[in-house]
């Protein structure tokens, strides 16, 4: 089927497009851009005058909770969530049960998404087997099988030694490892960011050092190896500091921040509210400064958001008890538009970090609309006002700290391969 | 005035006027306490649950005796495992207490916040009886009458608070009660146990010595050591502790000759207290204990909305 946006501002970074273009799509692919394209009779049309078009956002950060944790969220209901956040791709991380350190789980994976799914899925693997931390999982199988990276997110990699041999090891096998930095002596039991807040609400903190000093070492490592190392999640200002410096250093090293890094604070969690619990946690208005800042000047390449679904019977606890996370997926442009709402980042950039870098860092052909390439592709409704609403999400689990908001702009067509997945 | 509140969760959401009634309740509560036959009927027909998630033999007993001391009927329920490991939620308990009628829950939990978890759930009044770090509001309100009865009065002076400050919701409920009724607070401690920001709870300043927080003190509270919470790398031992952090007739001598000593109870003696200073002319602590009986009173009284009848 043909299809033919027409009269959108189309916003191409990775071709330094910006301006307003008719696409077609042929086949799936991206056929022509141009001004007055003409379509073969008979191709749908899609009226974009007004609307913002790019590359399919990729969400290189999500838990789907398949397999063995479906009441959490499924590969369907979360690739129904990204579909209507405007996401044409997500990588999904291996905390499933099993964990997906094996080419059964990952083609499992894979085959469901192609059958069931309404995006794009891409498989993280494993660091080690069951993440346990103790034995290096077979990167080699994972890779083939379709794995686009490795990570053990949800537990960091505690042993230095063995993430030195991660890093050498995925660097022969070329798959590149994400680390969830955390130094979980330092953690302790700790629930939500060390400071004022905690101090005045009496519950345990985590000091933004546990961060700073798993980051430090982790690029220290990459450095040591020579190794590419993706830094999930970045939620302090230390954290940034050392990323920043590494990468002037020329280390191989890039990172992500979430949307909830850059919207909330720690004050969030006054009033014990559970859905303003996740890990890393909510930071000060300090960190949110540095998280901005570091969008700006380009230490953050990547905005992603640990999608992490929790039943409501896991959140609706006393705050010590609750699970870590949030869902994210259908809350991200919006929350991310309003950086350029706030002047921190232009679209172009904005879609650079949504868009073209996830795709960069993974090593995925997408993220482009290139004469050529596949057809995902975004269409945001800049104006579009909503308020978030849970009887709304797509998504399973309605975790959300921003619930109630009233927000502005919203994906207004998914395109994945071509085929609309979602429209407003 | 009145009082509003459906529940007493934490001295830092009262207003000043709120925390005066409260005082001055109790003030007339003791007058209860010391006739013959120590009863009014004000709460008959009235229950009161004390849910214990934490065991803690004189806090549960003296809201028992308040309670009875009001003519309701109390029912003490100790849960001695967290309410996680035990398989029902804090949710579950709330339904089903909910289904009991209480018309009060008063309720110690490790978990700070759990009050407030509990409260929005219930109809009934909740009053916390010690939420993990966060508040112990009655027990900051018997240390404010303690103090009262002594100087008249709980502005103008200096309270010097020692010892575990971050896990201490003595410390909090004190801290907010005293620096809303125009004291000063001087907080010391090991810095292992001194939480970021706690200056800026109100007028509170943090002491590099015990000395600097003590010197010339009106009042001194000494907070207890729990080793078992606080895990073994606060401090080297009990030892030095003791030699840096406690109270002792030498040190004591820093404060004002009168100087009121308090501690929450119970004490570890020669740890927190030397038993000299624990028993000597300067400690309020048995005085608290008296007065902790008609603080509840007061606090069971005003989320009952009733009118004291004293016939
Ligand atoms: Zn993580
Ligand atoms: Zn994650």
């Amino acid at each position: 089927m043909n299809l033919l946006i027409q009269g959108g501002r189309v916003i191409d970074p990775s071709q330094g497009i910006d301006e307003v273009l008719d696409i077609l799509v042929e086949n799936g692919a991206v056929k022509e851009l141009g001004k007055g394209v003409k379509a073969p009779s008979g191709t749908e049309t899609i009226d974009a005058s007004g609307l913002i078009v790019t590359p399919g956002l990729i969400d290189m950060h999500v838990h789907l909770r398949d397999p063995g944790h479906e009441y959490k969220e499924d590969i369907v209901s979360g690739t129904k969530a990204a579909a209507a956040g405007g996401f044409t791709s997500v990588a999904c991380m291996p905390n499933t049960k099993p964990v997906n350190d094996n080419k059964a789980v990952t083609s499992y994976i894979i085959a469901k998404a192609k059958a069931e799914g309404s995006v794009n899925v891409f498989p993280v693997g494993s660091i080690t087997q069951g993440s346990k931390g103790e034995l290096l999982s077979e990167m080699g199988e994972l890779k083939e099988s379709g794995c686009v990276a490795v990570s053990d997110d949800g537990h960091p990699v505690t042993n230095s030694e063995l993430m030195r041999r991660a890093l050498e090891y995925a660097k022969g096998m070329g798959i590149m490892v994400i680390s969830h930095a955390e130094d979980l002596s330092l953690v302790g039991a700790g629930v939500m960011n060390e400071g004022f807040v905690s101090t005045e609400l009496g519950l345990k903190g985590i000091p933004w050092a546990a961060e700073d000093a798993a980051t430090a070492r982790d690029v220290y490592l990459a450095e040591f190896t020579d190794s590419p190392l993706h830094i999930a999640h970045v939620s302090t200002k230390g954290s940034l500091r050392i990323i920043r410096n590494a990468k002037a250093r020329g280390v191989k090293v890039t990172c992500e921040t979430a949307p909830h890094y850059f919207s909330l604070t720690d004050d969030a969690v006054r009033g014990y509210d559970t859905n303003a619990k996740m890990n890393p946690p909510l930071r000060t208005a300090d960190d949110v400064t540095a998280v901005k800042e570091a969008l700006k000047d380009g230490t953050i390449d990547a905005i992603a958001t640990d999608h992490a679904p929790h039943h409501i019977d896991e959140k609706d606890l006393e705050f010590n008890e609750a699970l870590n996370g949030i869902v994210g997926l259908e809350t991200s442009l919006t929350l991310s538009l309003r950086l350029v709402e706030e002047g921190v980042l232009t679209l172009p950039v904005l879609v650079d970090k949504m868009a073209c870098n996830p795709a960069k860092i993974l090593g995925i052909d997408r993220g482009t609309l290139k004469p050529g390439s596949v057809a995902d592709i975004t269409v945001i409704d800049p104006k579009a006002t909503w308020t978030v609403d849970a009887d709304k999400l797509a998504s399973k689990s309605k975790n959300s700290p921003f619930l109630g908001w009233e927000v502005k702009g919203a994906a207004a067509f998914t395109i994945v391969g071509g085929k609309v997945v979602y429209k407003r | 005035m009145g009082f509003k509140h459906k529940d007493i969760i934490a001295l830092k959401d009262l207003s000043k006027d709120e925390i005066e009634l409260l005082i001055s309740t109790a003030e007339n509560m003791r007058e209860i306490n010391s006739r013959d036959i120590k009863k009014v009927p004000t709460l008959r027909g009235k229950t009161i649950i004390n849910l214990f998630y934490e065991s803690s033999t004189r806090t549960r007993t003296s809201f028992e005796i308040a309670g009875k001391r009001l003519s309701a009927d109390t029912v003490n329920i100790t849960a001695s495992t967290s309410s996680a490991t035990k398989g029902e939620t804090l949710l579950d308990t709330a339904k089903n207490l909910e289904a009991m009628k209480p018309d009060i829950v008063v309720m110690r939990h490790a978990v700070s916040g759990s009050h407030y978890f509990l409260a929005k759930r219930l109809s009934c009044s909740i009053i916390n009886a010690g939420d993990g770090a966060h508040e112990h509001p009655s027990q900051g309100l018997l240390d404010m009458l303690t103090i009262k009865d002594r100087y008249g009065r709980l502005d103008g002076l200096k309270v010097a608070i020692v010892g575990d400050i971050t896990h201490s919701r003595v410390a909090r409920s004190d801290i907010a009660g005293f620096t809303m009724m125009g004291s000063r607070v001087f907080l010391a401690g090991p810095p292992t146990m001194m939480p970021p920001g706690v200056e800026r709870l109100g007028n509170v300043t943090v002491c590099a010595t015990m000395k600097e927080a003590i010197q010339d003190a009106d009042v001194i509270i000494m907070l207890r050591i729990q080793q078992e919470r606080q895990g073994k790398t606060l401090i080297p031992n009990t030892r030095e502790y003791s030699r840096y952090y406690g109270l002792n007739p030498e040190n004591l001598k820093w404060a004002k000759p009168d100087a009121m000593v308090m501690h929450p109870g119970p004490i570890n003696r020669g740890v927190e207290l030397s038993s000299y200073v624990a028993d000597g002319a300067n400690s309020h602590v048995l005085k608290q204990v008296e007065n902790g009986v008609a603080v509840r009173m007061a606090m069971l009284y005003h989320v009952s909305g009733g009118t004291l009848v004293t016939e």
